[in-house]
């Protein structure tokens, strides 16, 4: 019997449940942050080595390091260099580390580490305007050469791509014709092919890559030629023609004319070492949390402390479903609507048998005494006070006995909250006199069972991963919880409580 | 195990307990008629104006000071009631049949002295019986003699008639015959004997106790069947002006048939219990549905009775 006013409530519930998990699923897209807890990523760490002697001057040594790498995402940035004073600074278009020191003698190694994550989706930024040639004056017999060269690559192309294919194709050694033997010798080829694409209207610059491969020392970065479409920079194998960055190679520098400058020191080089590192997907998207405008919708950015307390709170939700299950369409009696979750979440602490026997004792133990307290007749406050410092004197000798006895174990007892305790055995005691010990039976272990059915789900590390990482996705639980304040059917237990109906059937 | 379908229910109309609390007690009860039914008191005076009959209140009990009036007033009686005003299933009720010299005798048959009375008031005012262990007060009342053609039937206690009214109309009745088991309680789940009663006549139908069919009364002997409730239109009708007086739509009213006073309100709930259903044998959906798709509903309590004892009792 359905009627009409229901149905913005149904509307309501399917929204928060659908608005919760779509959230977790952009969540999971956008920042990364894994649906699961094991979840590896890869990342590569890079280290460059800069050696160079100093000569007893105030030395300044600069090294290029990426900015937006194509490719890959910077996940982190460290210097080693002690006695160094040290920066980042950004200088158009390029970024530079830059160590600097007074005195410096002898040989120096100065290390920069950057971690990199692939991220097929990272481009560069286009440049705010678009860069310009620069036109070189060439002697002749070269300004000759190139003008032919020139010219026979442009009436075979129609594009700057096409345009620098061609050019390269025509340098190489065995399509060489006089005018390009002229021009090229072992050491200037790069640097020629980008003067001459700058001659002929196309911007052109050099950029060097380091091809990315697990445990390797001493590498050297191989150049490549970068050219400017109209539209964004282009990379292309100097060599082969061949547009585009393969998947393994990370441009270290683009755009910045030198790679490193020190002044104040000699016989400067620099090479790198690459190892290949996998982290916790999680521990990835928490550190890039920060920087991106959804950060704030997780708990990464508060205080350690509070995270663990609401690492606590998020799992109560799920205790709740739980007991609303267990009610409304099992059936079982529990003592106290959420006894059961306050003490499941005692469990989570205490880890379920030494917290069962735990609880177990103090119970009983409480149980004899309030025997005492009734036939004392008190006030109903005074009674439930009285039971509270009772139960704090139990848990404390467990605690001592425990650990005089050598059982550690014995302190978790004091995870329990008292006054819930205190209550529980207030009511169980009362229902003991009242309708006998079967109902506290009946009660107390569905109540246990309640509580044991929740701890289970709360300390299922899935459990606890997807709560605090994905608190979106309490509104389904909320919706969930909604759902079933609306379920009117027929309880498992009433299929059993009713069954002398049959006879009428 | 024993299991029954919910087919079968559904066929049996049967009414279960999430669609009792979210189809009737939020849909037909208001929250603010509450008090006045879970507080005896209250329902005592708004059922008066409605010529509901109740029994006689001889004290009210509110602060600890007012129980040594208790005293006075109780030299003079025979017998009595202690109530909670906010009890409920019958938690918290002393039952005084006579007097033993200085002490007080208990429908158990116990003898107690008026100091156990009086810590049993402070209990009451301290909330011990009450629903949420609220602070409470205790009303005494003229205790019920019940009418020996019933009183037979039970042992101890006062038979009582549940009555499931919705909307004013009776739609469900059964007599609640007190155990041993149920400690001298009416209350089915303490193990009290529920009896089936049909509508139209007031005659027993079939018997339950902790809900399994029972044909003999276990502790009386006295065969269940051919029970006859006296003045049944009359309790019917009563019955249907609670509704007027408290406004709940679907609440069970508790009847007695005192020997000399006739049929009395003993108290009303608001939550009645579904085991009505297992002592008639009948599922309460039906009824609550014929009410529920009648197009001019009666105005008065006796048409109301009228309906409910023609149209009810085949359903």
């Amino acid at each position: 019997m359905t009627s009409p006013s229901r149905l913005p409530f149904y509307i309501a519930v399917f929204l928060l449940i659908t608005a919760g998990i779509s959230l977790a699923i952009w969540r999971n897209v956008e920042l990364g942050i894994p649906w699961l807890t094991g979840e590896q990523h890869p990342v590569w760490m890079v280290e460059a080595r800069v050696d160079f002697n100093g000569s007893n001057q105030p030395i300044v040594a600069s090294l290029n390091v990426p900015e937006h790498p194509p490719g890959f995402r910077i996940l982190t940035e460290q210097a080693a260099s002690p006695g160094y004073g040290f920066s980042i600074i950004d200088k158009a278009g390029s970024r530079r580390a830059e160590w600097t020191k007074r005195e410096v003698a002898g040989p120096q190694t100065l290390y920069f580490k950057a971690q990199f994550i692939p991220d097929p989706g990272a481009e560069q930024t286009p440049p705010a305007q678009p860069p310009r040639t620069r036109r070189l004056f060439w002697e002749e017999p070269q300004a000759t050469a190139v003008r032919e060269i020139l010219a026979q690559a442009e009436a075979r192309s129609s594009t700057p791509e096409s345009m620098t294919r061609e050019l390269i194709r025509l340098m190489q050694p065995d399509t060489r014709v006089q005018n390009t033997t002229l021009l090229v010798s072992e050491d200037n080829y790069l640097q020629l092919l980008v003067d001459m694409l700058n001659h002929s209207g196309i911007p052109a610059r050099t950029a060097d890559g380091l091809k990315l491969e697990d445990a390797r020392r001493r590498q050297q970065l191989t150049p490549f030629l970068q050219i400017y479409n109209g539209e964004k920079w282009l990379t292309l194998n100097p060599k082969t023609a061949a547009q585009g960055i393969p998947e393994d190679l990370l441009l270290w520098r683009q755009g910045s004319e030198s790679l490193l400058d020190v002044v104040g020191g000699d016989n400067s080089e620099v090479s790198f070492s690459i190892l290949r590192q996998t982290i916790p997907a999680l521990q990835l998207s928490a550190m890039q949390s920060d920087g991106n405008g959804l950060g704030f919708l997780s708990f990464y950015e508060l205080p350690i402390e509070e995270q663990s307390m609401f690492r606590m709170l998020l799992l109560l939700p799920l205790g709740a479903l739980v007991v609303a299950f267990m009610r409304i369409v099992i059936g079982i009696r529990t003592s106290g609507t959420f006894m059961p979750v306050l003490i499941a979440v005692a469990f989570v602490q205490t880890t379920l048998v030494p917290g069962l026997v735990a609880f177990l004792s103090v119970v009983a133990i409480g149980l004899a005494m309030r025997g005492y307290l009734s036939s004392l007749n008190l006030l109903l406050v005074s009674r439930i006070s009285a039971l509270i410092i009772l139960v704090i004197f139990i848990t404390a000798g467990l605690s001592i006995f425990g650990y005089q006895m050598g059982f550690n174990t014995g302190m978790t007892v004091t995870f329990f909250p008292m006054v819930i305790i205190a209550w529980t055995i207030e009511r169980m005691s009362i229902l003991w006199e009242e309708e006998g010990g079967q109902e506290v039976l009946v009660q107390g272990s569905g109540s246990l069972f309640v509580a044991i059915c929740a701890y289970l789900l709360m300390s299922a590390p899935l459990a606890g991963h997807l709560t605090f990482n994905f608190p979106e996705l309490h509104f389904s639980i909320l919706g969930l919880i909604l759902l079933m304040g609306q379920y009117t059917g027929y309880k498992l237990s009433e299929l059993r409580r009713f069954t002398p109906m049959k006879v009428y059937d | 195990m024993d299991w029954i379908s919910p087919r079968a229910l559904n066929r049996l109309g049967m009414l279960n307990m999430n669609r009792r609390n979210v189809d009737y007690i939020a849909r037909y009860n208001e929250r603010s008629s509450y008090p006045l039914v879970d507080n005896k008191l209250k329902t005592k005076l708004a059922v008066a104006e409605y010529d509901v009959k109740t029994p006689k209140l001889l004290q009210v009990v509110k602060q600890q000071h007012e129980i040594s009036r208790f005293r006075e007033i109780a030299e003079g009686l025979a017998g009595f009631a202690i109530k909670p005003a906010k009890g409920s299933g019958g938690k918290g009720i002393t039952v005084i049949t006579g007097r033993d010299g200085d002490s007080f005798v208990k429908a158990s048959g116990a003898r107690v002295g008026a100091s156990v009375l009086e810590r049993h008031l402070t209990n009451i005012l301290a909330g011990l019986y009450s629903l949420a262990g609220t602070p409470d007060v205790a009303i005494v009342e003229d205790l019920v003699e019940s009418a020996p053609s019933l009183a037979r039937y039970s042992h101890q206690g006062v038979p009582d008639i549940r009555i499931i009214v919705f909307q004013g109309y009776p739609v469900m009745a059964m007599l609640r015959l007190a155990t041993t088991d149920s400690d001298g309680k009416a209350n089915l789940h303490q193990g009290a004997v529920g009896v089936g009663l049909d509508l139209c006549t007031g005659k027993s139908l079939n018997a339950v106790q902790f809900n399994r069919p029972i044909k003999l009364h276990p502790d009386t002997g006295l065969p269940l069947e051919n029970i006859q409730i006296e003045a049944w239109d009359e309790m019917l009708e009563m019955a249907s002006r609670c509704f007027e007086a408290t406004g709940l739509g679907y609440m069970g009213v508790d009847l007695v048939v005192d020997a000399q006073h006739g049929p009395q309100l003993l108290e009303l709930n608001a939550r009645p219990g579904l085991a009505i259903q297992m002592a008639n044998g009948r599922g309460l959906l039906p009824r609550l549905r014929a009410v529920e798709r009648l197009k001019r509903p009666h105005f008065t309590p006796r048409e109301r009775a009228n309906y409910a004892m023609k149209n009810f009792a085949s359903l």
